[in-house]
């Protein structure tokens, strides 16, 4: 299976991600809270470059003990990033696909050798 | 530029370039053999905002093109001639072109809408495009009759002489300043027979009865020259019942279909398809789910109270599938409901594809061309063939597009 160069470590820093491409084959990695991930480039939806896209956290609705709704917030651990076609989200963690998990992107692991960061197209 | 994010970063943007955002539906264009057959998209949009100034200097009236140049000039953001709603299409850019469109550059000496227009067109594989304005889908609700007619008139003819009169690639159908029934009516005189315009088209967002004697000549007018009208859908959060609604999602959802629900009812019931046998009539950004649902609804009504829809001689279903729908949003997460709704709407013959680009909601036509109920016969002609009868368009044999 091919390991394809991603960066040098130092220069990705966290919260960043990095467009690699093998053969026809995108994939976005990204660096968050020290770990990386990295998916396939191609949304559930139309095809769109899911991994380009903003990253944000979820919105959250706040209730309160009445059940009331009280506001909203963005979550303080789950990271979405958005593909930019149409706005799909997509848990960072996990790849799925936030408004229904049972959709994923194919996601890759990611190796790091020393100060390189490669990520494994299989 | 600097996006702003839900914690302390920011996503900075250095450029825009729309063949790169597009490169996926490129790729999908080459896969699918588009450049074996014509691509025409019925509605697709640009801003003509960004052209305003340009627009104005079409405005004959010189008190109120000087206040809306005023407005304009104090500041672009603040109330102005165009009426602008509250709205969030760019969903707090996670849509990101909505913010940064404006840094894409365009070749020079190219009119930037025509620039822009062909190069995602290019991208999608699209050959010809019917183009609408974006912020004016609001003009309907403008409290001044007067400036609906003014601007209509300005735009229209700054689109005939700057736009489609170079490049044939881009078609519209003209605004119809639908308030006033008389400039409606003098629109299409003055118009139908510019280059680039394939009909008429009525902002849906209004209170203005389709069925008011005041529209008679102006549907007998397109009827005879051939020429379709269009009524696009809008949404009006200002509308009590749409007011009542606390969610974009909501509003957009249901706010798109609304007013075409309203004007659908009122076209059937009032017997205008017998009145207007040949007139056609063409459903635009509604998606295709509401059709079923006025079907059903309407025919099972007319079993009971034909009485009050006396002109019609079929059931108001029969009435509805003689007429046109455009396909965007189309709904699709429920493939046996969408295959049922393309028997229901004669899809084959009566629906026309639609992107919608740039909007939020774009649909590319790989959502028509990857449907597994559908022959390759029935792909082309909803993908063009079909808009090709509607417009009377002549097409050479070579695609427009560029597309490998
Ligand atoms: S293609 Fe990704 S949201 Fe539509």
């Amino acid at each position: 299976m091919p390991e394809l160069f991603v960066a040098k470590a130092a220069q990705f820093p966290d919260g960043e991600r990095r467009i690699v491409s093998h053969g026809a084959r995108e994939i976005g990695v990204f660096q968050w809270q020290g770990k990386f991930y990295a998916y396939e480039n191609l949304c559930v939806h139309q095809g769109g470059p899911a991994c380009e896209g903003i990253m944000m956290h979820k919105v959250e609705d706040v209730i309160g003990p009445d059940r009331g709704w009280l506001g909203q917030k963005f979550s303080s651990d789950e990271m979405h990033f958005v593909c930019p076609w149409h706005g799909y989200e997509y848990d960072l963690k996990t790849g799925e696909c936030a408004a229904d998990r049972s959709l994923k992107l194919k996601s890759f692991e990611v190796v790091q050798r020393g100060e390189d960061i490669y990520v494994v197209a299989s | 530029m600097d996006l702003p994010l839900s914690d302390f970063r920011r996503m900075e943007v250095e450029e825009f370039d729309t063949s790169k955002l597009l490169a996926h539906a490129t790729k999908q264009a080459t896969e699918r053999g588009y450049k074996n057959f014509p691509i025409v998209d019925v509605d697709s949009h640009h801003y003509e905002s960004e052209s305003i100034g340009e627009i104005l200097d079409y405005m004959e009236d010189p008190v109120l093109q000087q206040l809306a140049r005023s407005a304009r000039q104090a500041n672009a953001k603040s109330v102005g001639m165009l009426p602008a709603g509250v709205g969030y299409q760019d969903m707090g850019g996670r849509v990101m072109r909505y913010a940064v469109r404006g840094m894409e550059k365009t070749e020079a000496g190219v009119q930037r809408d025509i620039a822009l227009t062909r190069r995602w067109m290019d991208a999608i594989g699209i050959d010809v495009a019917v183009m609408f304005p974006t912020p004016m889908l609001q003009l309907g609700l403008h409290p001044q009759v007067e400036v609906e007619v003014a601007l209509a008139r300005a735009y229209n003819r700054w689109l005939t002489e700057r736009v489609l009169a170079h490049e044939p690639r881009i078609r519209s159908m003209l605004y119809l300043p639908f308030n006033d029934a008389d400039a409606a009516f003098r629109t299409v005189q003055e118009f139908s027979q510019n280059k680039g315009v394939v009909g008429f088209m009525v902002t849906s967002a209004r209170y203005r009865p389709v069925h008011h004697n005041s529209f008679m000549k102006t549907y007998a007018l397109l009827e005879e020259m051939g020429l379709p009208l269009a009524f696009h859908a809008g949404y009006n959060w200002n509308d009590q019942t749409v007011g009542m609604m606390n969610r974009f999602i909501s509003v957009h959802a249901l706010g798109f279909v609304f007013y075409n629900m309203v004007h659908l009812a009122n076209w059937i019931t009032n017997g205008l398809p017998e009145r207007f046998p040949k007139l056609k009539v063409l459903w635009v950004e509604s998606g295709l789910a509401w059709v079923p649902f006025m079907m059903q609804r309407f025919d099972n009504e007319y079993m009971m109270r034909s009485s009050e829809a006396p002109a019609l001689k079929r059931k108001p279903s029969e009435y509805m599938r003689d007429m046109y729908f455009s396909s965007q949003p189309m709904e699709m997460t429920d493939m046996a409901a969408l295959e049922q709704t393309f028997r229901m709407i004669k899809a084959e013959t009566q629906l026309l594809y639609s992107s919608d680009y740039p909007h939020w909601d774009f649909d590319l036509p790989s959502t028509i061309y990857d449907l597994p109920f559908l022959n390759e016969q029935a792909k082309r002609s909803i993908l063009g063939g079909n808009a090709m009868k509607l417009f009377n368009l002549k097409l050479p044999a070579q695609k427009l597009a560029r597309v490998a």
